[in-house]
This record gives structure tokens, sequence and C-alpha cells, in this order.
């Protein structure tokens, strides 16, 4: 019994010794202050007593408290948001403690300045300032869902309507590039007949980031004196669905698979156009005597590697014909009957890699031909061939056939290696085999060029505040014998918490085109500089920027006439351009609307080809504006897109062969009057935000110059020069209408309602 | 003999009393903290505070749960905070907490941060952080089939999209009434999750 109690009274003392070890543990404060590098407090950062459950969060003046029972040696850290986060150790005895904390700003991806100057990033990457995304491509009023079209809504592009291509800042629609995966694109554009533009070969939906460069772009890109278009093409599909599209104008069909652990896809779609319809019901004002067909098909795979990198190919196939005849501007009796049959075969294989250690590889390849067979030919009023001697040249000479073969092999690989701190650097090289083989009167010219390309840059992150990018390129054509180097320099800076102002240099070098090369070697590359100063707001929903240039062109390619028949080309052109631009998009004033301004103005000059002094071109209008409406109505499923453009008149010019003393004289000039044209696209989706719909439809239609002007573009001379034709559209509008179908199932939702 | 045992069992009870009593206390501590909290500040910090405690404990999941819980709230009353930054904090708790114990209370929080991403701007959002939103719902439905605050979220999604996209009243009210009949059937346990029992019924009644 004693025994017992004893042991119950040593058990009871035990207990009461460790209750009171419990209680009796004195409660230490530990306070102090948090501040950034700067000295700037800090708000809410967490106070933690490592491995227990003390701590406190910096209040509203960056200070903070707490008490603890815990004594001896702890280690205190402090950690908050977009800082780094730091230790201290401490040690605890009886008294209250003091801990104040200097932590370091992190650079990171969300907070830290992008260099914007130049370049429109779209799409859905994180860090790019979204303009456009595949939507707002489709959705463009008028826009028709051509890449091209929807870009001209942005301030540095002209309203050309008479060619392809985008017309930037002085620049020619050739000197702007299309980039996809890296890789350039030889044939961008639907080969096209004279004065009437082409669309894009492209669909916007092929792509999840456009990035529009309006100059200053970077060292990765080469061969584009104006500007570059660089498109990045979708992963996988989001699910397996089919699809099918019908119009007036044409009709497709096309299948996406995606497998279940969606790491693999592959699709295949087929279209087919014929405007016969449409052009008999809608007047056009050349006579087409062989209406306009295509056929399309492309097919994709995809798949995701182990080590997350991505394998894409793509392919497309395409063949063109058409034929239309026109009134020949040397005659009031005579038509000129051009005929244009295409085949285009364009193929991507791209493949990215995580190679570990912070290193990534992209490569790419590319192999693309295109084949033209041109045709014109004089005729009489019965449309039968007309010929003329050599006292009537200029008449002979619209007689012809000409058949283009361009083929272009590349192959690029690009390496980026993460430094920490958001710096970088990335290098890699490229290598383009291009044919290009031209008959024409019998003659064939065969241009062959062996193009490499070595290119390294830097991002370089001084604070979040403040970036630089530093780049180069070394490039070496064969066909030219030279070798260039061409720096590229830009940085950025942080005003206030969404402002930033960048500013960009680089130069610029392009081959000259195949038609120059055709007549002479002897040519060297062409050259721009590029100044760019530009200062960007983004908040939620709004971006305001401005943006100013300076670009200076040497040894632009001119072409020097040795007699009237044959004409050779020398480097000797230059030229300038600048101006100042504005862009302006709100998605958030106005509820369910969204919108956005541009407004470019442009002073340019340049002496090229047959100018004979340095002059505005006939493509470059001085002032340039675009607004962009858009609006989704969800009661009536139904989105309405509006975009109204506007450019003052361009100038035109006869320039005239006067001997080879003064080669070219400009005998006549003058200025179209100024461009407008409203486009309105309205789109009706019957099953918007019904996720479970198994077929899903699209109505869409369009409309462009819905007010009715009467645009000329520019004119046409006579030989003699005293008669001149205008330049228009073969349509005053052109008018859309189709039902685009998809069926597929969204597995996620199904789920969800089986388990109700 | 029996005097020792009883002591010894004391003993051993008492400090493994002490060592979950000092979670339970800690834990109850923050969620009266959780309860009380007004401002964003106060998310923050009861976040802070639940956060301290899992990182501390390293094998509870509860304690991420609230973490994560707290700073989603922050998402509901602060319309100013970039609901991008404040979903990656959120899904980054979710995650730390998964990885102990990878549960449906997760989901319903995974759900929720998505949602708010979405509502930034629900048009061209909704293709990914719907679908996100609407996948972390399935998953949990797929780790438990009878938690009550999915189908009151899901409920939530459905009332809250126009009726011309499926939602509405009439389609959110039979997945109310399965949420309130689940809140009735749901076995309370302390410290774990048992909000919304409440907030299904009234939006339960909102639907009739």
């Amino acid at each position: 019994m004693q025994y017992q109690i004893k042991h119950m009274k040593q058990s009871a003392l035990f207990i009461a010794f460790l209750l009171t070890c419990f209680l009796a543990q004195a409660q230490v404060k530990i306070s102090g202050a948090v501040k950034d590098n700067r000295g700037k407090k800090v708000i809410s950062a967490s106070i933690t007593l490592k491995d227990t459950y003390d701590g406190a969060t910096s209040d509203s003046s960056g200070n903070y408290t707490f008490t603890t029972t815990e004594k001896g040696n702890h280690i205190l850290v402090a950690s908050a948001i977009g800082y780094k986060t730091v230790e201290q150790t401490i040690t605890i005895a009886n008294e209250p403690l003091t801990i104040n904390f200097s932590i370091k700003e992190e650079i990171n991806e969300l907070k830290a300045v992008t260099v914007t100057a130049g370049s429109f990033a779209a799409g859905d990457s994180k860090r790019a300032v979204t303009v456009l995304n595949s939507i707002d491509v489709a959705t463009v009023g008028g826009g028709n869902a051509d890449i091209t079209s929807a870009i001209k809504t942005l301030p540095g592009a002209q309203q050309v309507g008479e060619q392809e291509g985008l017309f930037v800042r002085g620049g020619a629609g050739y000197e702007t590039k299309q980039f996809i995966d890296g890789t350039l694109v030889n044939n961008p554009y639907f080969s096209s007949v004279p004065d009437i533009a082409s669309r894009g070969r492209f669909s916007p939906f092929l792509f999840k980031g456009t990035v529009f460069s309006a100059g200053g772009y970077s060292a990765l890109y080469g061969q584009a004196l104006s500007s570059a278009v660089i498109l990045e093409s979708i992963d996988l599909p989001e699910k397996t669905a089919a699809n099918a599209s019908i119009s007036p104008l044409f009709a497709g069909a096309g299948y996406q698979y995606l497998n279940k652990q969606k790491t693999a896809s592959y699709g295949i779609d087929y279209g087919y156009v014929n405007v016969a319809a449409y052009f008999s019901l809608v007047k056009q004002t050349p006579d087409y005597f062989k209406m306009p067909q295509f056929h399309n098909g492309d097919a994709n795979f995809r798949f995701k590697t182990k080590n997350g990198g991505m394998v894409k190919y793509y392919t497309t196939f395409g063949t063109g014909n058409l034929g239309i005849r026109r009134p020949d501007v040397d005659s009031s009796v005579l038509k000129d009957a051009f005929s244009l049959k295409n085949y285009n075969w364009y193929n991507n294989l791209s493949w990215r890699e995580n190679l570990g250690n912070g290193w990534k590889m992209n490569l790419g390849s590319s192999f693309s031909t295109n084949k033209d067979k041109l045709s014109q030919q004089l005729q009489n009023q019965n449309n039968q061939p007309q010929h003329f001697g050599d006292d009537k040249f200029w008449m002979q000479y619209k007689n012809f056939n000409l058949d283009r073969l361009e083929d272009l092999s590349q192959i690029k690989a690009v390496f980026d290696k993460k430094l920490g701190n958001l710096n970088a650097i990335r290098f890699g090289g490229e290598y383009w085999h291009s044919l290009n083989k031209t008959t024409i009167y019998d003659t064939m010219y065969k241009l062959i060029d062996n193009y490499e390309a070595l290119f390294a840059e830097g991002d370089i992150y001084i604070t979040n505040n403040l970036a630089a990018k530093l780049g180069a390129r070394f490039e070496h054509s064969s066909i030219l014998g030279k070798v260039n180097l061409a720096p590229r320099v830009s940085l950025a800076y942080k005003v206030g918490n969404s402002g930033s102002i960048s500013a960009a240099y680089g130069i610029f070098y392009q081959k000259p085109e195949n038609q120059q090369l055709m007549y002479t070697r002897n040519l060297g590359y062409t050259r721009a500089d590029h100044y760019i100063l530009n200062y960007q707001k983004m908040t939620e929903g709004r971006i305001f920027r401005v943006e100013a240039f300076y670009k200076k062109y040497l040894d632009l390619v001119k072409t020097v006439p040795v007699n009237y028949y044959y004409t050779t080309a020398n480097n000797s052109g230059s030229g300038y351009a600048k101006g100042i631009e504005l862009f302006w998009r709100d998605k958030k004033s106005f509820k369910n609307l969204d919108y956005w301004f541009s407004y470019s103005y442009l002073d340019t000059k340049r002496d090229y080809l047959n100018y004979p002094i340095q002059l505005q071109p006939n493509f470059a209008a001085k002032h340039t504006a675009s607004l962009v409406v858009k609006r989704f109505i969800t009661e009536w499923k139904t989105g309405i897109g509006l975009t109204y453009s506007f450019a003052t008149g361009r100038p035109y010019y006869n320039l005239r062969y006067d001997g080879a003393l003064k080669p070219y004289l400009i005998a006549d000039q003058g200025k179209t009057k100024n461009y407008n044209n409203l486009g309105v696209s309205i789109y009706y989706v019957p099953q918007a935000g019904n996720t479970n719909a198994k077929t899903n439809v699209v109505l869409f239609g369009s409309v462009t110059n819905v007010l009715g002007y009467n645009a000329v573009y520019g004119y046409n001379y006579s030989y003699d020069g005293l008669h001149k034709e205008a330049i228009t559209p073969p349509a005053k509008r052109f008018y859309f209408i189709g039902a685009f179908f998809s069926w597929g199932v969204n597995r996620s939702e199904d789920a969800i309602n089986n388990n109700l | 003999m029996k005097p020792l045992i009883l002591s010894i069992v004391m003993l051993v009870s008492i400090t493994a009393f002490s060592q979950s009593d000092k979670y339970t206390q800690a834990m109850q501590k923050d969620l009266a903290m959780l309860d009380a909290a007004k401002t964003a500040a106060d998310l923050n910090a009861a976040a802070a505070a639940f956060e301290r405690v899992g990182d501390a404990e390293k094998t509870q999941w509860l304690p991420y749960y609230w973490a994560a819980l707290a700073k989603v709230r922050v998402g509901w009353i602060d319309k100013s905070v970039d609901k991008d930054k404040l979903a990656a904090e959120v899904k980054a708790l979710c995650a730390k907490g998964e990885a102990i114990n990878d549960n449906a209370e997760f989901a319903s929080i995974r759900n929720m941060a998505a949602t708010q991403q979405m509502l930034v701007n629900p048009q061209e959002r909704w293709q990914t952080y719907g679908q996100e939103a609407a996948a972390a719902l399935q998953k949990g439905m797929q780790l438990d089939a009878n938690n009550p605050r999915l189908y009151y979220l899901q409920g939530m999604s459905v009332f809250n999209t126009p009726e011309q996209f499926g939602g509405g009243k009439e389609k959110a009210k039979p997945i109310f009434q399965k949420a309130v009949d689940l809140y009735k059937v749901e076995e309370k346990k302390p410290l774990y999750p048992t909000w919304g029992a409440d907030l299904a019924d009234s939006m339960l009644a909102k639907c009739q």
C-alpha cells in the first residue's frame, strides 16, 4: 500500500512537474519590422518561427509581433509574395526580442518589365501584351478571318488593297516576312493576279500566338527589312472533333483526334472553293473566263515527349486555277486575258524539348514548294489572241507565259538557357536552301541560294524595373557571296505600376528579290536601321501605347535600264521613314463591348527601283486610322463586329524611261482620294455556352465596304502616258455567308452530370 | 499495481494529449481567427497562421485546406486583387495539402480559384478557366461522390450561368437539392470543413 502511495505521490509529482513545465514556460515577445532592400515597408509578409506554430503577419506599417513559449536556438523566417525568403537564427531566452528583416524583391515574370518597343504580341502567352487572339482575328468586322486583315487594324500597317502583304512603316509588302514556329514561310499568300490582293493561306485558328513586330524585332529572325509576323502554332487540340463548313463560296470537312491521355493528336482537313455561284449573283468588274477554284488539304500530327517537350508536324497542299479578262490600258478595244495555275505544298516539322538544368531546345524545319503557271494574252473583242511586231514591243510584251518554281528548305536550331532572375541566353543557327526557277519567253533563270545565319541574344534583368535585350545576327548568302552582321538592342524601363518605356535599335538586312537577282548577281543586301521609342500603359482590360520611330534605308535595289528592252540593278537606293503611332484598346469601360483604335502618321520617302529621286512610295499614306468595335449580345447569342478604316490618299506616278542618260522621269503624278471602308461581321452561335452540345454551329456573315465608297488604289498608265486607268477592287463589296459545324463531346461535363 | 498502470496510462495520455492538444488548440484558435476575419488582411493573416501550423506539422492536410480556403475567400471580397496571382497562391497551398491527402475538399477550393480567374473576363476565359473549374469538380466527385460542397459549388456555377447558355434556376435547383440532402447526412468532425449547409438552403429557396 505504502509502496503504491509512494508511487502515486511520485507519479503525481511527476505529472505536476510536467504540468508546471508546461504552464510555467514564460512567453517571450518577438517583434520587428519588415522592409525591402530599399527601405520600403512590406505589408502582409509572413513571419514564422520555423517548425512551430508561432508567427505573425506584418501589418499595414510593416510591423509584426507575436509571443512564443519556445526557448533556445530557432530559425525565424520572413516570406512575402514577390520577395526572396529570408531566414535568421535567433536565440530565445527570457527577454523580448526585436528582429528586423530586410527582404529582397524577387525578379519575377508577372512583375518584371517587358520590352514592348516595336512589337504587338498577341495570343495566350502570359507575358505577352495580348492584343489579338485567334477569336479576335476571326471576328474583326469585314476581316473574314484573315490574319493580315486583322493586323491591318493595328498601327504601322497600311491599307493597301491592290496587293497582298503587309506594308509596314514605309516598307513594301515583300519587306514583311511571316514565320511559323521559327521558320520562314516562303509563300504565305495565295498566288494573285495583278491589282487584286489575295488572302493568306493560314487560318488564324492554327495559331495560339501571333506577334506582329512593326520593327526592331529579335535577332532570332532575319531577312525582313521592315517587319516580322511571328506565328506560334497550337499544341494539342482541346478535344476530338469533326467539323464541316458550307457556304456559297466553299465547302469543307475535317477531323481532329485527341487520344485519351491527351498526349497525342492528329487531324486532317479538306476544302474546296468555287466562286462561280457567287460571281453570278454579285457582279464583278473583271470578266472571269476561268472561275476561281481552289482545292486545299491539310494534315497534322502532334505529340508530347517524355520530358514535357512537343513534336508538331503540319502540312498543307493547295491548287488554284483562275482566268481573268480586263480592258487593256493601251487600247479601247483590246483586253488582257490573264490566267493563273498554282500548286503549293508546305510542310513544317518542329520539336521543342526541355533538356534539363534550365536548357531548352527548339528545332524547326520546313520545306515548301510553290509552282505558278502564269500567262497573259492580248485579245480582241471576240477573245481572239492578238500579236504585235517589234514596232509595238510594249504591246507584244503583254503576251507572255511565265512558269515559276520556288522551293525552300530550312532547318533552324535555337538553344535557350535560363540563368535565374529571368536572365537568359539564347543562341542558334539556321540554314536555308532555296531554289528558284523562272521560265519566261523560253528563257530559264535558275537561282540557287544557300543561306546560313548564326544568332545570339541575351535577356538581362537588372531589376524588376529595368531590362535589356542584346542580340546579334551573322548572315551569309551564297548567291550574293557576302556576309553581314546585324546588331539588335532593346531596353525597357518600368514607370509606375502599369506603364513602361522601351527603346529599340537594330540593323536589318534583306536579300534582293529573285526577279532582281535574275538580271544581275552583282547585288548586295538591302539594309534598314530602326530606331524606336515606345511608351505603353497596360491595366486590366485596357492598353494604351504610343510609339515613335525613325528608319533609315540604305542600299535599296535600283533598276538601271540598259535600253528599252533590258534592265539591270544595283544597290544605290536609299530612303527614310519616320512617324508616330497610337493604339488604344478598351474592353472594360462598356459592358460586353470591346473596341480598339489605331492611328499612324507616316512620313517616308525612298529612292528605289525606277524612282528618279526620293519619292513618297505609292503604297504609303500619310495618315491611317482604324476603329474596331465588337460586341457579343448574350441574349441573342450573336456577335457583331464593325471595322472602320481610313487612310489619306496615296501618291501615284507615271515613271517613264527617257533614254540612257537620264533613265526615268516623272511624266505624271498625283494623289488618290482618301480611302474609307466600313466592314461588318455578324456571327450567330446557337449553342453558345452549352458545353453539352453534341453539335456546335456558327453562322457567319460579313460585308466589306458597307457604305459603298468607291475605292481607288492607284492608276495604271498607258504606254504613251496619255491615258490612265484607276485600280479598283473587282467589286464594290464582298459578301460572305457560311455555316460552320463541329461535333465533339466534352467528357468532363458528362462525368459531372452522371453523378447527379 | 493498478494505480501505477493508471498513472502510466495517465502520463502517456497526457503527453499524447498535450501533443494533439497543442495542434487542436492552435487550429481552433486559427479557426476562430478565420471566423472573425472581415477584411482581406484578416483573411491573409489567418491563411498565414494555418500555413505555419501545416508547415510545422508536416503530416496534417487540414491546416493547408483552411489556409487555402482563407486565401480563396480573399478573391470573393477583394475586387482589386490580381485573381491570377491569388489563384497561384491558392493552388500552391492546395498542392501542399494534396501531397499529404488528396481529397474532394481541395477540389472544391481549386474550383473556386479557377472560377474567380474565369470571372475576370468570362467571355474570353470561359474556355480555359471555366473548363479548369469544371474539371476540378469532376475530380472531386470521383474522390468523393457525396461531398455536399462540390454540389453546392456546381449549383452556384449553373445558377450564375445565363439560361440561354444552359444555366439558370431550373437547372440549378436539383443540384442544390442534392447538396442540401447531402449536408443533412454529412458526418461532422471537429476541425473538418462543414461549411455551406446554410448557403445551400438559401440558394435552394431562391430557386423555388
